[in-house]
């Protein structure tokens, strides 16, 4: 009995469990709240009227494609800055860009939110030195708004915004880059107007997965937001558990899943998934 | 052969991001060794109180043993169910392979937020059932937690089997290995790294869970971070400073051994995965 049939039923076996799992724990719970944002409280449309005529909703979505926005160029400027060096640096150079891209890569969001926390608060190590060299007398305040919102969400996408700047400029062809030199151009021209151009596929793509990234960022607005700069993700939270709003919440998940969906697929139609990592 | 290195000032932008990367980690150091009560900088003796709090209270040491607890289950569920589905797809290729795969990806890419409040339907609803299984018990956070490590680890696997010849397996299929016998006997040996490499990523990624941890517990099932968490949006616990330096601490050992241990494999068998 070994054959086409033992084959195709041994791919089924093999792969029913964790399709079935995801179907159940996933899928079908995602439907559920998809039903939410039609029938909570009232059947009907009326969670999706309220997203178009809500006013903190409104300001919440727009603050929070801004925040996305500033941190998308910040991140993908950085990350290029410093791959760059991981890639192209010499051994000792792309060890240490390396350590700095992959260990806060590896520790916890709460941590590198906290490690801010520690560095931007009131009595904070910045204002605190400030302070202790007499160049302020009141703590500035740089936690708890906008700027400690993009600060964190920055910090946690680089090393993300780093991956496929990596693999754009490792794919490139060093010749060109010597040729460009070897006819006399400077080095900053031969970046501007040779490296960066030939990397174009590495920043689209690391610029879309930072702007989705930031989209559905929870936990470092919420810490560095400190309930004042709200976002999509925090605004979800509450509605579910401050406000017991589940249809509003539910209706606010279905939307930013369908705009990311909306975004994924521009990235695919642009960059074909191999040049992503 | 002449190479393209950067210049002067890529290596100070360079230098600027990644003092801009490593500063908040070293920032936490200060903090740790402050004897005040609250979150500040350490002015004149410095303490270890923070660090000694971390042992005596039972609330971390609890949380702590919870969450290796749910680290290990989920990884152990997101590893077995990934090496299935992946020997699945790479023995057999079957058709609609990019829309299951696809489909599998989906915790991976959907917002965590969005995956949060589907968790937290998903829980509430067992709850209605089961009272030890559901919305803030542990096998519930477990369960979740697989759900969001599960393409994680199938991306790990399914790269390591895409590494691996096919002749060896058509090898042993030739002279009469069964399904199993190829499987166990013949491919998965030879992604042992990278099935272990999965279960380490999956149980990483438990350990630090926290966006989806946050809808699916209250009060019983507290893992680290929500610990964390709660200790970061009352007042701020510099105990808190104190952990977060050992995790530090352990990620920058792990990551350098990692480094060696790569290194040499490098240089035994010139870099195969």
């Amino acid at each position: 009995m070994r054959g086409v049939l033992s084959d195709r039923m041994g791919a089924a076996l093999l792969m029913a469990p964790l399709l079935l799992f995801l179907v159940l724990a996933y899928a079908w719970p995602f439907l559920g709240v998809v039903k939410w944002s039609f029938t909570l409280p009232t059947p009907g449309l009326g969670q999706y009227q309220a997203l178009l005529t809500d006013d903190l909703v409104q300001s919440v979505f727009i603050r929070t494609l801004r925040i996305a926005a500033i941190v998308t160029v910040v991140s993908v400027a950085a990350a290029y800055a410093i791959t760059v060096v991981w890639v192209r640096g010499s051994p000792a150079q792309r060890l240490i860009a390396e350590f700095c891209i992959l260990v806060p890569f590896w520790i916890s969001v709460l941590t590198r939110a906290f490690g801010w926390v520690a560095l931007l608060s009131n009595r904070g190590l910045i204002n605190t030195w400030l302070q202790s060299i007499g160049f302020i007398s009141e703590p500035l305040t740089l936690v708890r708004n906008e700027f400690g919102v993009v600060v964190g969400m920055t910090h946690f996408l680089i090393p993300f915004a780093v991956f496929p700047l990596a693999s754009a400029m490792r794919s490139l062809d060093e010749r060109v880059l010597l040729a460009a030199r070897g006819l006399g151009s400077s080095r900053m021209r031969t970046f501007w107007t040779v490296f960066v151009p030939m990397t174009r596929s590495g920043i689209i793509g690391s610029a879309l997965i930072v702007f989705v990234f930031s989209l559905g960022f929870f936990v470092t607005p919420a810490i560095l937001g400190g309930g004042r700069s709200v976002m999509i993700a925090e605004l979800i939270y509450l509605r579910i558990f401050q406000s017991p709003d589940w249809g509003l919440g539910a209706a606010i998940s279905v939307v930013l899943v369908v705009f990311v969906g909306a975004l994924m697929a521009l990235l695919f139609r642009y960059v074909r998934p191999k040049q992503l990592v | 052969m002449p190479t393209y290195r950067p210049g002067p000032v890529s290596l100070i932008l360079a230098i600027l991001v990644a003092l801009f990367l490593l500063l908040p980690l070293l920032a936490v150091i200060p903090v740790s060794l402050t004897p005040s009560r609250m979150l500040a900088m350490p002015a004149g003796e410095l303490s270890l109180r923070h660090y000694r709090s971390l042992i005596e209270d039972p609330r971390w040491l609890q949380s702590i043993l919870l969450s290796i607890r749910i680290g290990i289950v989920s990884s152990a569920i997101s590893t077995v169910l990934a090496l299935c589905f992946s020997l699945g797809v790479w023995m057999f290729q079957p058709r609609f392979t990019a829309a299951l795969v696809g489909f599998v990806l989906l915790p991976m890419v959907v917002p965590p937020v969005v995956s949060a409040v589907t968790l937290y339907f998903l829980l509430t609803s067992i709850s209605g059932v089961s009272s030890f299984f559901g919305y803030d018990t542990w096998l519930g956070v477990a369960m979740a937690h697989s759900v969001m490590t599960v393409p994680f680890a199938t991306v790990l696997i399914l790269v390591s089997l895409s590494q691996l010849d096919r002749r060896i397996d058509l090898a042993a299929r030739g002279l009469g290995a069964g399904v199993w016998e190829r499987a166990t006997r013949v491919i998965m040996p030879n992604i042992k790294f990278g099935i272990v490499t999965a279960a380490l990523l999956s149980f990483v990624l438990s350990w630090e869970e926290i966006g989806v941890t946050l809808f699916i517990t209250s009060v019983n099932a507290i893992t680290l971070p929500r610990l964390m968490w709660m200790g970061l949006r009352d007042n701020i616990d510099p105990a808190i400073a104190a952990l977060s330096v050992i995790l530090i601490i352990i990620t920058v050992l792990v990551l350098a051994v990692r480094s060696f241990v790569v290194r040499l494999r490098g240089a035994q068998g010139e870099g195969k995965a």
